[in-house]
């Protein structure tokens, strides 16, 4: 009960915390101070408090599209077991609602950007479903990989005790998937080499062209759900990456905070020594990245568990 | 008993809608109240029939009729019922949504056809379902297939429509041909005509596999499996809206059901056949949807999405083979459980869908993705209830869409976590890629349609539909929520069918209910519908929206934009039509830019069908060239028909005399 209300807090908290941790990462490597590290916090509020205008184009479909995507990925949120524990809902199959879930939130996000009828935010739209596309055969790759390995169907029995058995017994598949995983971390959050979040051209973007033209609540809405959405991702590769976990209780969430920073500090040096790559060359890689964890789950193939 | 009564009953009356508006004047528009009422009645006598009179309990009857060949049987057991619902729903509200659509008045010349075969269609459906009889199957077959060929060539005077017809008229013979062979075949194995389980001893290995080669071919030309797809496309874009309805929510499913009363005969078939249907399946999930992103039609977007979600269902129907091939009943009851409840689903949203693009052909008057735009704001009504159809078809959570993938998807996962065979679970992958293109093909199509800014007079001038038009749309919606956030009403209908087929298999199958979570699906739906209201609400509260007259969208300082200048869906879909032009081969026609100073230039691209424009319409021009003596036989005088048909039947008498 107690590990289940402190994911909660932690999960509708923490978030916006990692993305200032990037941010801080990334000023250290440019030699600068950065922005404080609760600067994500101070936006969402102030962005809060702001009026708003809205485009004479836009319908309905416009403030739906942060409002569901920010209630999906809480929700999926709520199906990752974070902190070793097991998740707060879980049940056979909730991989799939975590997968769709997130693809919900895509959808809105999508339609919200094609909304406003602008082809910069068409074209933020178009890329976005399309680097979707090709992340999702290398996310149900690396998830039946680990369920040939733990014998799970719930997140909470993929991310669960058996990892750490998992890594004993099949080390290569789980680099490769732990690799694959990281890979759709960062292009589901359109992080570089993916997209650069803080590029001021709006043709090159991805994630920040397609929210171009929502403003205070609804900009706030959408910040907070892509931290909220980070967060999620990141604790799944934090508990693939970190098998061996403390039972203190006392210990094991500061642990997974602890390691989640560091998570968004990886994030933040990759940042800072990678440029984004061009946008022709984003598929190769994310191929790539199929690839890797489908080898992963052909390696684990009728070896008994 | 009462069920097969209601339901034979409920056929007839289908079958007569359409009868009394023939000797209607031509503008009269009682006839086509008349025929709607009937469908509706028939909807709720055979929907009552198939569902309250007597839930479980099986019943059959055999009437004598004069034919030498063939039998009256008729029967309804579990898998008929669950795929005889879809066939009394959408045809009754399709007739409803037609009173606005397609009125008599408006179209004087083609309104009486059209009800005369939108009645019989579903009638011959419904037959196909319970009859037992290879013969009477067969028959009510045909007249399903000529019933549709009449209603895709509504429009005969669109050259168009002829030609979809054409390629339709043909792929349907060759199906029914392939299931004339079948019956012939399995009537060697088993001696009769009868849909009856063949022993393990009764028929030998090769029969047994010419039979599910015939079934194959015949069942997957109905349900549009890749690559037998190629008359869907055209037949289901340029047939009336609510013809295309049914068609693709109701007719394709005839396939399917074919496909599962045919595996059901053998109690342990061999591997390739589950595994030749699930690799089909993948296939079709995912270049029919990447077709889907390609088109600029709206109807043929639909059209090619229907073959992915045939796929998906090809693909629960092969692991549940794979599973009665190997023993393994978990994957049987959670790949067939999915597979019925996906088709049921499809029957869901694919008729909203269509309804609601026929909302739009009607609304503007043209289905050009790329004139359109904007709809939204002109037609509220029908764009809320579009998307609710696009969040259903693109399994996303909370409508039925994702729980019937769900169950697929976990029993795909399931092969590598048991003992057993674990390639079946490569498919589950391809059901990811197939999910995420098929959100990429109705993010176009909603955004494409009804957002942004109107891109031509057409969608300008946009009005909303009728009631009588929006009303069945609705009821659809609503079905596709209330089976998203309850699906467990479905399960005893589901698991009866599923322990029909695994009868003869083994011990019985497990109930999908112990197996999928479907105890956990309302409170996730209903948390995540609330949740998502309410910070809708929340959200629009907030904002606060200023000055009114609203601005326009930010355009980055270009002083003047125009309508034209938004993105349009072609251009959403190129990277992805790139990425799969190894399998879409679209046709980009440009001219080369030359020198510093180019004049005008020119760009169309589109996606036609590469099976059917570089394939089968070149392969039968060559056939044609080789075999135009034969032309000699086709006087086109109906006497000289008559004799052919004279003699044929004497060669036959002949032979079976000599033999």
């Amino acid at each position: 009960m107690i590990d289940t209300i402190v994911q909660v807090v932690l999960l509708l908290v923490m978030p916006p915390l990692l993305l200032g941790v990037i941010v801080k990462t990334k000023a250290a490597f440019a030699g600068r101070v950065g922005a404080p590290l609760l600067q994500s916090y101070y936006d969402i509020i102030k962005l809060f408090r702001k009026g708003s205008v809205l485009s004479g184009t836009t319908t309905w479909v416009f403030l739906a599209g942060p409002a569901v995507t920010a209630v999906a990925v809480v929700l999926a949120g709520l199906v990752v077991p974070m902190g070793g524990q097991p998740a707060p809902i879980r049940f056979a199959g909730d991989l799939i609602l975590f997968a769709y879930l997130l693809a919900l939130g895509r959808f809105f996000t999508t339609l919200a950007a094609l909304d406003t009828g602008s082809s910069f935010e068409g074209m933020g739209a178009a890329r976005e479903v399309t680097f979707a596309c090709l992340a999702e055969p290398a996310m149900f790759f690396g998830l039946l990989a680990l369920a040939r390995l733990t014998g799970g169907l719930s997140l909470s029995g993929l991310f669960g005790g058996q990892v750490l058995e998992a890594w004993t017994s099949a080390a290569p598949t789980m680099v490769l998937v732990l690799g694959g995983f990281f890979i759709v971390l960062l292009v589901e959050n359109s992080r570089i080499p993916f997209d650069d979040p803080n590029t001021h051209l709006e043709l090159t973007m991805i994630h920040e062209v397609m929210v171009l033209d929502h403003g205070g609540p609804a900009l706030g809405t959408v910040l907070y759900g892509a931290a909220v959405k980070l967060f999620v991702l990141a604790a799944i590769v934090v508990r693939l990456a970190m098998p061996a976990w403390t039972d203190d209780p006392l210990l094991r969430w500061p642990v997974f905070a602890g390691s989640m920073l560091l998570v968004a500090v990886l994030i933040g040096v990759i940042e800072s020594i990678m440029a984004r790559l061009r946008l022709p060359l984003v598929p190769n890689l994310l191929m790539g990245a199929c690839v890797l964890t489908a080898f992963g789950f052909v390696l684990v193939l009728g070896a008994t568990s | 008993m009462t069920g097969l009564i209601l339901i034979l009953l409920a056929a007839c009356l289908l079958a007569a809608s359409g009868v009394p508006g023939l000797f209607a004047p031509g503008r009269a528009g009682w006839s086509e109240r008349v025929a709607a009422g009937a469908m509706v009645l028939a909807g709720v006598f055979g929907l009552g029939g198939a569902l309250f009179a007597g839930v479980g309990a099986d019943a059959s009857m055999e009437v004598a009729w004069g034919l030498p060949w063939g039998r009256f049987e008729v029967a309804l057991d579990p898998v008929t019922r669950a795929f005889l619902l879809p066939v009394f729903l959408v045809p009754a509200l399709g007739s409803v949504y037609g009173l606005g659509y397609w009125k008599q008045r408006e179209n004087p010349g083609t309104g009486r056809r059209l009800r005369l075969f939108y009645g019989l269609m579903p009638a011959a459906m419904a037959m196909i379902l319970i009859s037992r009889d290879g013969v009477l199957f067969l028959l009510a077959w045909e007249v399903m297939a000529l019933s549709a060929f009449f209603l895709v060539v509504t429009e005969d005077d669109r050259p168009e429509a002829r030609e979809a017809g054409w390629v339709y008229f043909v792929a349907t013979h060759v199906g029914t041909l392939s299931l004339f062979a079948m019956f012939v075949v399995m009537r060697q194995a088993t001696g009769s005509f009868s849909l009856i389980p063949i022993e393990a001893s009764g028929a030998s290995a090769a029969v047994s596999n010419a039979v599910f080669v015939l079934a194959a071919i015949g069942f997957g030309l109905k349900a549009g499996l890749m690559p037998l797809h190629v008359w869907l496309p055209g037949a289901h874009a340029n047939a009336p809206s609510h013809v295309s309805a049914v068609l693709s929510g109701v007719m394709l499913n005839m396939g399917i059901y074919g496909l599962i009363r045919m595996s059901g005969l053998w109690p342990t078939p061999p591997t390739w056949w589950g595994a030749t249907l699930l690799g089909a399946g993948a296939v079709s999930a995912v270049v029919g949807i990447a077709y889907a992103i390609g088109q600029d039609d709206v109807k043929r977007l639909l059209a090619y999405s229907s073959i992915e979600n045939m796929g998906i269902i090809a693909i629960g129907l092969g692991l549940a083979l794979i599973g009665r091939a190997t023993g393994q009943s978990e994957w049987a009851a959670l790949g067939l459980g999915g597979a019925i409840l996906h088709a049921w689903n499809h029957s869901l949203f694919k008729p909203l869908l269509f309804f609601g693009a026929g909302s739009v052909l009607h609304g503007t008057g043209t289905r050009r993705m790329d004139q359109l735009g904007g709809l939204a704001g002109r037609m509220p009504r029908t764009a809320v209830l579009f998307v609710i159809g696009s969040v259903a078809i693109c399994a996303l959570p909370p409508l039925n869409g994702f729980v019937s993938e769900l169950l697929i998807y976990l029993g795909l996962f399931r092969t590598v976590t048991g003992g057993g065979v674990q390639w079946p679970a490569a498919a589950a992958p391809a059901l990811g890629l197939a999910g995420g293109l098929a959100a990429a093909a109705f993010a176009k199509l909603c955004g494409t349609v009804f957002l942004g800014q109107p891109r031509s007079e057409l969608s300008m001038r946009a009005h909303e539909s009728t009631p009588i038009m929006l009303v069945p749309m609705a009821v659809l919606a609503v079905l596709c929520v209330a089976l998203g956030i309850y699906p467990a009403a479905g399960a005893p209908l589901i698991d009866q069918a599923v322990g029909m087929w695994w009868s003869g298999a083994g011990p019985a199958s497990p109930s999908i209910l112990t197996m999928a979570p479907l105890g956990w699906l309302p409170l996730t739906s209903v948390a995540l519908l609330g949740a998502g209201v309410g910070a809708y609400m929340v959200l629009r509260r907030a904002m606060k929206p200023g000055a009114s007259p609203r601005p326009g969208t930010w355009d980055c300082g270009y002083a003047a934009p125009t309508r034209r200048m938004q993105y349009t869906g072609s251009s959403f879909s190129q990277t992805l039509v790139s990425l799969f032009s190894w399998a879409l081969w679209p046709r980009v026609r440009r001219t080369k830019v030359r020198g510093l100073f180019p004049g005008s230039g020119r760009y169309r691209s589109e996606v036609p069908d590469a099976v059917l424009d570089r394939t089968v319409l070149p392969g039968v021009r060559i056939a044609a060239d080789f075999l135009g003596w034969m032309r000699l036989l086709q006087q086109g005088q109906i006497q000289v028909y008559v004799l052919y048909v004279l003699l044929t039947v004497l060669v036959l008498f002949a032979s079976m005399y000599m033999v």
